[in-house]
């Protein structure tokens, strides 16, 4: 839309003040998320009807089984690599990147920092530090492949990641199954050998019976939950308060402009997927050295997808994909006994698939209202007769 | 967030070579190519290279690859890039396995061209009406066929009163469509099959890979066939095709000439998801639906799509060739080996081609290369399996990385469109 468009009269408007301008555009921000759910939900409803089950009663069951102590911690333990994912996601996202690749770059990096922690003895925080070390090196590594074709080849990284995931994959399952696999007599175990207790990352129960909560029989606090708090600080910190972060914007918003004031556009691209790729790569972390201390055929997988929407929640923002990821964990965790009542499980991955959707609609749809609404102040400002 | 699938170079003005070939060069290519097929059939004694089998099986694979990629094909000529086939995939894959399981084939194959083109609509929504980026809206559709699909699954299939042979997970088996043999030559006196079994240079070969191709084809994938040239004649040589194109070189344009671009988008990408859904029609039919059976291949289509520069020919050669990668790994590791000594052989080629240009350099590189792949084949008993896997998408990377600058998307491809914009 150009300022030369005709504009409908309207009937003589004040001129608009800063603060109440504000003010409307806080509403449409909050608009924006709260109508996703609402639509979600209204999907999720259609689905249960379709079913055969009243929404409220599942619903109803779903909040009283998703807030019990022992859900509340599972949802922080799996919210953890969702967050990470999310966070390696949102930071090319910030810049107009799109990396999908995030599920081969932590399937590798954590086959990898597995088969290192394996292989070597090191002393309590240095061998746990080796672990963490390898699998963001490698990460990076394998985000650098589309880094590197993008910038000099011109190869879109929408589909470079695309087709190295599944190459991440073959080459996984090949290692895993000649090299890195732990050889046990008389068993054909597609596994690495287990982590020794120095890589092993402590959990938080003791902190927990610190402040008074005793976590319910067989379910702990991951330790992991720290160091994701402090990349996500780390993320704010390079994005909203550096150099680097604000060059990352600037070119999300406008490359050309951008490029025009000097920012060097190869370097940025390079740099940034190589971050995203080190930061994809400590997705698979807290399963390998919080639980399974060992990656073998059944490691968790399509974290770096849901990772994707996670960071659609969050519109690039640390505490938004923290939200982002702590409500799919909430919905994953809280639909996990609707199989009692007839209902399937699977109704949390119809009600993530449609919050995504719906969210990233509204979410264009109140831009365009901000943007509309700002072209209109403009001309009010430079001509008032016109608006007259 | 506006990401453009295309390199930045494609928007110059500067001349490129033209990737288009011409009928005598294509007769050539495919000469030379069971030329060195049939040497490495001989030499390495893997039959399967060229057997009847083989080419049938590939050709079968090869179906909802090219399904998927005729689907970005139709709507990437309108500008809309969709990465969301892969969720349209799968809603045909569960639609038409339940309908095809209760109604019979052919009402399953209609309701999974239904469910694809009910998931287009979803897209065309989010992309044309409310503008959203276009791969965010494919990751998203994604994300929701896989859910829907567990979701039915779940309902349909986990109860206790599920159909017999059917699981939390899988459909039972759906009835297969009947299929069509060439008479004479691949049925009946089976001519072809004939020669096939004599084990003759070149002719047998030639025999073997003709009658995979004509005998015992499911009408799905004759249907399939035929869709390849339809899209070539809707897209290129009717009026509606014409402005279907020009609404994804240059949209305002197109406005401006009194073209709707909006319903056209609409129609392209909603004629994308129904191809996607027959594509995952074509898994199905004949067989059962399982969870995570689609595996990447909308990906894959998409992947074709751009191996073959946005072309309908070159898109079908695209499926083909990831068709025939994955009918090998599927049926012989001794092929696959044999695979080894045909790289290094049409190495060899590319060398003396390179040679006689006189880019001594590109053919020493060519000539060390293809001694590599040799000495592979020379040392190893078979190749491992989870590496002939991710062939078809490692080719893709290496052709985008060659050919990326002189490949030409759609100009306006992936860009978002604003009925009144004036750029």
């Amino acid at each position: 839309m150009s300022l030369l468009t005709p504009e409908r009269a309207e009937p003589a408007p004040p001129p608009p003040a800063g603060p109440r301008v504000d003010l409307r555009r806080l509403a449409l921000g909050i608009a924006a998320p709260l109508l996703a759910v609402v639509v979600a939900l209204a999907v999720a409803s259609v689905a249960l009807l379709v079913s055969g089950s009243n929404p409220l009663t599942v619903y109803a069951r779903m909040l009283e089984e998703g807030t019990t102590l022992r859900s509340a911690l599972i949802t922080v333990n799996n919210a953890v690599p969702l967050y990470l994912s999310g966070l390696a996601v949102a930071l090319g996202f910030r810049m107009g990147l799109f990396n999908i690749g995030v599920e081969g770059q932590y399937q590798l990096a954590a086959l990898l920092a597995a088969a290192a922690g394996a292989a070597v003895v090191l002393p309590g925080p240095l061998h746990l530090l080796l672990v963490v070390l390898v699998a963001m090196a490698v990460g990076a590594a394998w985000a650098g492949v589309a880094a590197v074709l993008k910038t000099t080849r011109g190869v879109s990284e929408v589909i470079s990641t695309i087709m190295l995931n599944v190459i991440a994959g073959g080459i996984a399952a090949y290692l895993l199954s000649t090299y890195l696999q732990e050889r046990v007599e008389g068993s054909n175990n597609s596994r690495t050998p287990k982590l020794e207790a120095s890589a092993q990352f402590p959990n938080l129960d003791p902190l927990l019976r610190a402040v008074g909560i005793e976590p319910p029989q067989g379910t702990r606090l991951g330790g992991f939950v720290l160091v994701a708090v402090v990349v996500g600080v780390l993320y704010w910190l390079l994005v909203s308060r550096s150099r680097f972060g604000f060059d990352l914007r600037a070119t999300g918003l406008s490359p050309s402009a951008s490029v025009a004031s000097g920012v060097d556009a190869t370097r940025m691209t390079i740099v940034t997927m190589l971050l995203s790729g080190a930061i994809a790569g400590l997705v698979g972390l807290p399963q390998l050295v919080g639980s399974s201390y060992s990656y073998g055929l059944d490691f968790t997988s399509g974290l770096g997808f849901t990772g994707i929407g996670v960071a659609l929640l969050g519109r690039g923002s640390p505490v938004g994909v923290a939200v982002g990821a702590l409500l799919f964990a909430f919905l994953e965790r809280s639909s996990a006994t609707l199989q009692r009542i007839d209902v399937p499980t699977e109704i949390y991955v119809i009600m993530q698939g449609s919050i995504v959707l719906s969210v990233v609609v509204a979410y264009e749809s109140v831009r365009r209202i901000g943007v509309a609404q700002a072209e209109r102040a403009v001309r009010r400002a430079v001509d008032p007769a016109s608006a007259s | 967030m506006s990401t453009a699938l295309k390199s930045p170079a494609s928007t110059t003005d500067k001349r490129r070579r033209s990737l288009s070939v011409r009928p005598r060069t294509l007769a050539l290519g495919a000469g030379l190519l069971l030329v060195l097929l049939s040497t490495v059939r001989v030499v390495s004694g893997a039959d399967d290279i060229t057997s009847s089998g083989t080419s049938g099986a590939a050709l079968r694979l090869a179906v909802p690859i090219g399904l998927a990629g005729l689907g970005g094909l139709w709507a990437e000529r309108a500008g809309i890039v969709n990465i969301g086939l892969e969720g349209m995939l799968i809603l045909g894959t569960w639609f038409g396995a339940w309908a095809g399981f209760f109604y019979g084939p052919w009402v399953g194959v209609l309701a999974a061209i239904a469910a694809g083109a009910l998931g287009g609509l979803l897209h065309a929504l989010a992309t044309v009406t409310f503008g959203v980026d276009h791969v965010v809206s494919g990751v998203s559709i994604n994300l929701l066929g896989g859910g829907i699909a567990r979701y039915l699954s779940s309902l349909a299939y986990g109860g206790d009163d599920r159909p017999p042979g059917s699981g939390q997970t899988q459909s039972p088996t759906v009835d297969a469509l009947p299929s069509v043999s060439l008479p004479v030559l691949s049925s009946g006196p089976d001519l072809l099959g004939d020669l096939e079994d004599r084990g003759w240079f070149l002719l047998s070969d030639l025999a073997g890979i003709l009658r995979g191709l004509t005998g015992d084809v499911s009408l799905i994938t004759l249907l399939a066939v035929l869709l390849v040239p339809a899209s070539f004649f809707v897209l290129w040589r009717t009026a509606f095709g014409l402005r279907l194109r020009a609404v994804g070189e240059n949209p305002v344009a197109a406005d401006s000439l009194g073209v709707a671009v909006y319903r056209l988008k609409y129609a392209a990408v909603i004629v994308s998801g129904a191809l996607a859904g027959l594509g995952g029609a074509a898994l199905v039919i004949g067989s059962i639906y399982r969870e995570g059976q689609t595996g990447g291949r909308g990906f894959i289509g998409l992947a074709a799509v751009i191996f073959g520069n946005w072309r309908p020919g070159g898109l079908a050669a695209g499926a083909g060739l990831f068709g025939y990668a994955d009918a090998l790994a599927l049926r012989s590791n001794d092929a696959v080996r044999g695979l080894l000594l045909f790289v290094a052989l049409l190495l060899v080629v590319v060398a003396v081609r390179q040679a006689l240009l006189r880019r001594i350099g590109l053919a020493l590189t060519a000539v060390l290369i293809g001694a590599a792949f040799f000495l592979w084949y020379a040392t190893v008993d078979s190749v491992p399996s989870q590496l002939v896997g991710f062939t078809p998408h490692l080719i893709t990377l290496l052709v985008l990385a060659v050919a990326s600058q002189r490949l030409r998307p759609p100009a306006a491809d992936g860009l978002p469109y604003r009925r009144g914009q004036q750029t």
